[in-house]
């Protein structure tokens, strides 16, 4: 798939996004456009502050300036629920699953904003409680299935190995119904051959219709697998592109090098 | 397989069986030991109830609350003052109870709602203000107008009736005699399987779950689009419900109730039920309601007899002598079953892990 078939209408802009730290400007007036069915790359040094923009836009963080448009209406600010409700789902870059809960749990429970039964339901057990709910199950094996760690389906998530966790946290997050999907740093601590796994799924997941939002610092990956990339320096946005020209760009280099090329 | 010993579900069946029918006739063994054993058990089912409740809270969705007895209180109060001769109110039971358990919610949303940002230890000491609060409220609301009668309590309290079949009184059924208590633990004890049916339900539930995600890691709940506010409120009100329902029973089976009964330490105690039973975890919050409630009872009877045989005399108050026996107890178990004498599998797993 190449730029040029992607949809061009737009799935999320973000309108001069600021946030600080006391002194620390970790975003300054970021600007981008995500498009509807595109992998997107967000790269940058360390401290650049791509997970800030992450955490400003799922509602973690209350920006300091400007703000989100997504999917043709504004986002709340902190309000985390109603971003995923929204259809943004993320993966953080320390994994966050519930490490005492299974790994059906993990994903079961990720179904919770696209499912309704309450307290009554519960209680009663009434027909169409039990049909969520095995829809739900179903819904989390087959996700389990998809990312590939449907064999340990039954083992707390805590005692999952490290690429396994990342897997089941991306299936948590897709258990959501997402329109986006943000990943930070997926790769993170992961050998050759789970990387390349990884690739695989990620494309597998742009072709189901999500678009990706991919936070990653293995340049090889991102280059290969975005249609576009942008890249943050000391909170700044300073170039956004095709992979081809943000490669060269001697801005880049010297965000990552430290010296004008 | 050896048709004598059956399968599985036979064997589940036939210990079901056993169990309803010791649980049936409880009341005319525990009346060998006289009536009072059988408020003894009735007290056990009580705070079974109690703990059952206060589990929705702190094991399933892991808010530590200090005040739960507020919730009791409210109940209790509120069977008191709509069925005594105190405003000449003589509401029915199917009234109250229902009434009790939506104003004792209420209740739960009031405390829940600006403590929702706070956790752990903060947590405990707002919810224990709150419990305290509303003891106080209940000791001093006698004046200007006379509403809880303060200090004195409320007396001559209606007790559970269906028509003019009094729960209080004995009566004969089927040539059988059953006594006051006695009835009351039949109804208690229907009482209770339902709110076992009710927690286990939830937490094999998408609430269960999803309060379960709130425990484990809060922010992540939050960012797969649990609104953990609601589920946090839900938890206090339901767990407030409980609370007063169970108060409404206590009021009607006491015909008294009095600010005393509401005190700090019976949110404590019913906290220590929940915690050292096994948080979370159904049978053991059981275990742990009837053993803290039978326990002090035990060491009541036993420690003068047992001074005597020993020393002669009675060294130690009995009193103060019971509540250490009854502390160092707990303090054991704490120490060498941190996740309490019967925990959920998962919980064991996990605290043996961090020990390694
Ligand atoms: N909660 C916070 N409190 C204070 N400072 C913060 C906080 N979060 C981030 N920062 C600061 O903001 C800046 C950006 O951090 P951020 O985590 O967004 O960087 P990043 O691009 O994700 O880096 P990395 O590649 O190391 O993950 C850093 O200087 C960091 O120290
Ligand atoms: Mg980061």
């Amino acid at each position: 798939m190449s730029v040029m078939d992607v949809a061009k209408e737009v799935l999320l802009e973000a309108q001069a996004v600021a946030k600080h730290f006391g002194g620390v400007k970790a975003l300054r007036d970021v600007s981008l456009t995500i498009r509807k069915g595109e992998i997107y790359g967000l790269i940058g040094p360390n401290g650049a502050g791509k997970t800030t923009f992450f955490n400003c836009m799922t509602g973690l963080y209350i920006p300091d300036g400007g703000g989100f448009v997504f999917d043709g209406a504004p986002l709340k600010a902190n309000a985390p629920h109603q971003a995923a409700e929204r259809g943004i789902a993320r993966t953080f870059q320390n994994i966050r699953l519930f490490g005492n809960m299974s790994a059906l749990d993990n994903v079961m429970v990720g179904c919770h904003v696209r499912t309704r039964k309450g307290v009554f339901g519960a209680v009663l057990r009434d027909r169409s409680t039990r049909e969520e709910e095995a829809a739900i199950r179903r819904r989390a094996e087959e996700l389990l299935h998809y990312v590939g760690v449907e064999d340990r389906a039954e083992d707390l998530a805590k005692n999952l190995s490290y690429g396994d966790q990342r897997r089941l946290e991306i299936a948590r997050a897709l258990a959501t119904d997402p329109k986006l999907l943000c990943l930070d740093e997926p790769a993170a601590g992961m050998n050759g051959t789970e990387t390349e796994e990884l690739r695989v799924l990620i494309e597998g997941i742009r072709d189901d219709g999500i678009t990706i939002l991919l936070i990653e610092h293995d340049v090889k990956l991102v280059m290969g697998l975005c249609d576009r990339v942008a890249v943050l320096d000391y909170g700044a946005l300073i170039i956004e592109d095709v992979p081809a020209v943000v490669q060269h760009d001697p801005r880049v280099i010297e965000a990552y090098i430290g010296v004008a090329a | 397989m050896n048709p004598l010993l059956g399968s599985l579900p036979m064997r589940k069946t036939l210990l079901g069986v056993l169990a309803a029918a010791a649980l049936l006739i409880l009341p005319f063994v525990a009346a060998l030991g006289g009536q009072a054993w059988v408020r003894i058990v009735d007290f056990a089912i009580l705070y079974v109830f109690l703990a059952l409740g206060l589990n929705i809270v702190v094991g399933f969705a892991g808010l530590l609350d200090l005040g739960y007895i507020a919730f009791y209180a409210v109940g209790a109060y509120l069977w008191a003052l709509l069925a005594s001769p105190h405003f000449g109110i003589h509401l029915p039971f199917w009234v109250i109870l229902p009434l009790g358990a939506i104003v004792a919610c209420f209740f739960g949303v009031i405390l829940g709602a600006p403590t929702l940002k706070l956790r752990g230890d903060y947590l405990a000491i707002v919810t224990l203000g709150f419990g305290e609060i509303v003891r106080i409220f209940m000791n001093n609301l006698n004046a200007p107008i006379n509403i809880t009668n303060g200090p004195q309590g409320i007396n001559m309290i209606d007790p559970v009736a269906i028509g003019g079949f009094k729960f209080s009184a004995p009566s004969t059924i089927f040539g059988i005699t059953f006594s006051g208590p006695q009835k009351y633990y039949y109804l208690l004890l229907l009482l209770v399987l339902a709110v076992i049916l009710v927690n286990y339900r939830l937490q094999h539930s998408r609430i269960g779950r999803a309060w379960q995600a709130i425990r484990e890691d809060e922010i992540a709940a939050k960012a797969i689009g649990i609104n953990t506010r609601n589920m946090k409120l839900l938890a206090f009100a339901m767990g407030a419900s409980f609370g007063g329902i169970a108060g409404g029973i206590f009021a009607a089976m006491q015909g008294f109730v009095s600010p005393e009964s509401f005190s700090l330490i019976e949110s404590v105690m019913i906290l220590a039920m929940v915690v050292l039973g096994g948080m979370g975890h159904i049978p053991g919050v059981i275990l742990g309601a009837v053993l803290l409630t039978i326990l002090p009872e035990l060491l009541r009877y036993a420690v003068v007899p047992v001074q005597k045989a020993l020393f002669g005399e009675v060294l130690a108050d009995p009193e103060s002598l019971r509540m250490l026996i009854f502390g160092l107890a707990l303090v054991l178990v704490m120490r060498f079953k941190p996740a309490g004498l019967w925990p959920s599998p998962d919980r064991r797993r996990e605290l043996a892990e961090k020990a390694r």
